[in-house]
């Protein structure tokens, strides 16, 4: 049989490729009107908490420490007001087996891929989602392929994502690179159908279920130690899969903890394009993926994602490249620890956001990430700087990505900025009331209200504004 | 030159500029979509620049042309940049004072 493998003909099966890679026919759970089971879909996988948490025990996963940064906090008391500047604390999520959370989500969809009899995992990712999924194909025995969007048209490439190559190579997966482009994902389908191998999306409900286990593990560990759970949870926020899964396992451990989202500001550089791939120096957690990502979930590469950020989020805040870049040496500086950079992005908003909050109270940055050659502040700063982007010191409020980056001339100019999260939601009801073939019903703007974690005013409102 | 077996690197445009898709920037939709990949090359010989097909560490069988031999890293920490010296001096005179007398 002859297959076509047109860009048309490959990205028009994907449906069928999809659910013959994941065994998820993603049909089952649109309901009436713009309605989906979301809840539906994260129970149906057939892994409680429980089992993604014995899954991770098996394959050396999570119960990572929890550590106290107390030089970070006495340097924002330095900067707070009186009786001003919460407790800090970081996850160290970098004595995961490939140095990332990232494992939490690969852990359940290897082990699921294995269950399943798929011979091997493939995984479209830059970041350290593919070392993940390498650590944990190579423990459960799968084979892995890992495909990256990695170079320009140059063939210069992020040296934080080339060694994210080396690091699966490192772990026995195929790394399969490619030049700029959202066809990356073209290229992932026609390699599903080719080799039957199981789609370990990171917006699967295996992916993000799996996350729940560090939420679950912040609410318990703060319990145990302190005797209470954390006052705020900043997540870094780009595909929306680690604030999602962290928030609902918070939930799951009985925490209340405000659930904050944190991106690296990239505001006018386009995410597609071929000059500008270069001249950005974060390849994650950034606003490029984090908004568009959390407006519109389901633009993945599975049909309806798992990663639903505005269903769990109570604030959005944007940091600067120049400052994750310095609270980055500031770990290394101050508290004796290298890790990041990109890791570091709710670290630095935690740091400005403890100002605000009683020096009673506790904000815990939930990650870190492994750090090396190619992905550390210095080879990461060279390559801006050789690339044009010039390296200065001052407001970083006065950053303009891809011209330059700014870091704090001192601690104090590190602030972390409001993002307009109801801007987002109204963003979000306008895309999926565009969907509804028919007058949306009081389910409708039900299902509405859960996913912007709003109320029936505010979607009413917005809906309102469209005529709807 | 490259014999059967040996571990190398080669590329190959998966998408030609004509042939990508509408929702591009203008700049990347002048330039193909490329492919690197390794593998052990299953001809018995072969030049730089070549084309030739290769079995990837999957057992998968990929063409394309040879670029390189026993492909290395070169990943290393990158030119000096004295500003991270400037930061970490900041940051310790910020928390602990300035210098020792």
């Amino acid at each position: 049989m002859i297959v076509d493998r047109s860009y048309q003909a490959v990205t028009g099966r994907m449906s069928q490729i999809i659910e013959k890679a994941m065994g998820v026919d993603y049909s089952r759970y649109e309901r009436d009107g713009i309605i989906f089971d979301y809840e539906a879909l994260m129970n149906d996988t057939g892994y409680s908490l429980e089992d993604h948490i014995r899954i991770q025990q098996t394959y050396n996963v999570g119960h990572t420490p929890v550590f106290e940064l107390h030089n970070l906090t006495a340097l924002a008391r330095k900067y707070a007001a009186p009786g001003k500047g919460a407790r800090i604390f970081v996850k160290d999520e970098a004595s995961n087996p490939a140095g990332s959370f990232k494992e939490r989500r690969a852990c359940t969809s290897v082990y699921h891929a294995k269950k399943m009899g798929y011979r091997g995992v493939i995984a479209a990712t830059s970041g350290n989602y593919g070392a993940a999924v390498a650590s944990q194909a190579a423990m459960q025995g799968l084979k892995c392929i890992i495909v990256q969007e990695c170079y320009d048209s140059k063939a210069s490439g992020q040296p934080e994502i080339i060694e994210k190559a080396r690091k699966c190579e490192a772990l026995g997966a195929e790394v399969l690179q490619l030049s700029v482009g959202p066809e990356l994902f073209y290229e992932v389908l026609m390699m599903l159908e080719d080799t039957g191998y199981f789609n370990a999306s990171l917006y699967s409900a295996f992916g993000v279920g799996g996350v729940e286990t560090l939420g679950w593990e912040l609410g318990h560990q703060f319990k145990e130690r302190y005797g209470r759970h954390p006052d705020v949870v900043v997540c870094a926020n780009a595909g929306g899969g680690n604030l999602t899964g962290t928030a609902r396992g918070l939930k799951k451990a009985g925490c209340d903890a405000q659930v904050i989202a944190a991106s690296v500001d990239l505001k006018g550089l386009s995410m597609a394009s071929d000059t500008q791939f270069n001249r950005k120096s974060f390849t994650t957690a950034h606003t490029g993926f984090g908004v568009p990502y959390a407006t519109d979930p389901d633009h993945s590469d599975v049909p309806r994602s798992a990663a639903r950020p505005l269903r769990y989020m109570d604030r959005y805040v944007t940091v600067k490249q120049g400052e994750v870049f310095y609270i980055t040496e500031a770990l290394a500086a101050l508290e004796g620890m290298e890790k990041g950079p990109a890791g570091n992005t709710s670290l630095a908003a935690a740091f400005s956001l403890a100002q605000e909050l009683d020096q009673d109270q506790i904000i815990v940055a939930q990650e870190t990430e492994y750090t090396g050659a190619g992905k550390h502040i210095q080879p990461q700063l060279a390559f801006a700087r050789r690339n044009g982007i010039e390296l200065k010191f001052g407001d970083p409020r006065t950053e303009v990505p891809g011209e330059n980056i700014v870091f704090p001339a001192d601690p104090s100019l590190l602030r972390a900025q409001d993002a307009d999260l109801d801007h987002m939601r109204s963003s979000l009801i306008r895309r999926q009331a565009s969907h509804a073939s028919a007058p949306l019903t009081d389910g409708d703007i039900a299902y509405l209200v859960e996913e912007t974690k709003s109320s029936p005013e505010f979607v009413r409102k917005v809906l309102e504004s469209l005529g709807k | 030159m490259a014999v059967k077996n040996d571990w190398v690197r080669i590329h190959r445009n998966v998408l030609e500029p004509q042939d990508r898709t509408g929702k591009l920037p203008e700049d990347t939709k002048k330039v193909p979509l490329e492919m690197w990949v390794k593998g052990r090359l299953q001809e018995d010989r072969a030049e730089i620049g070549d084309e030739v097909t290769v079995k990837t560490c999957v057992g998968r069988l990929e063409h394309g042309k040879l670029i390189e031999v026993n492909p290395c890293y070169e990943l290393n920490y990158g030119e000096f940049v004295p500003e991270i010296l400037t930061m970490e001096e900041s940051l310790r005179t910020a928390l602990f004072g300035g210098e020792e007398k």
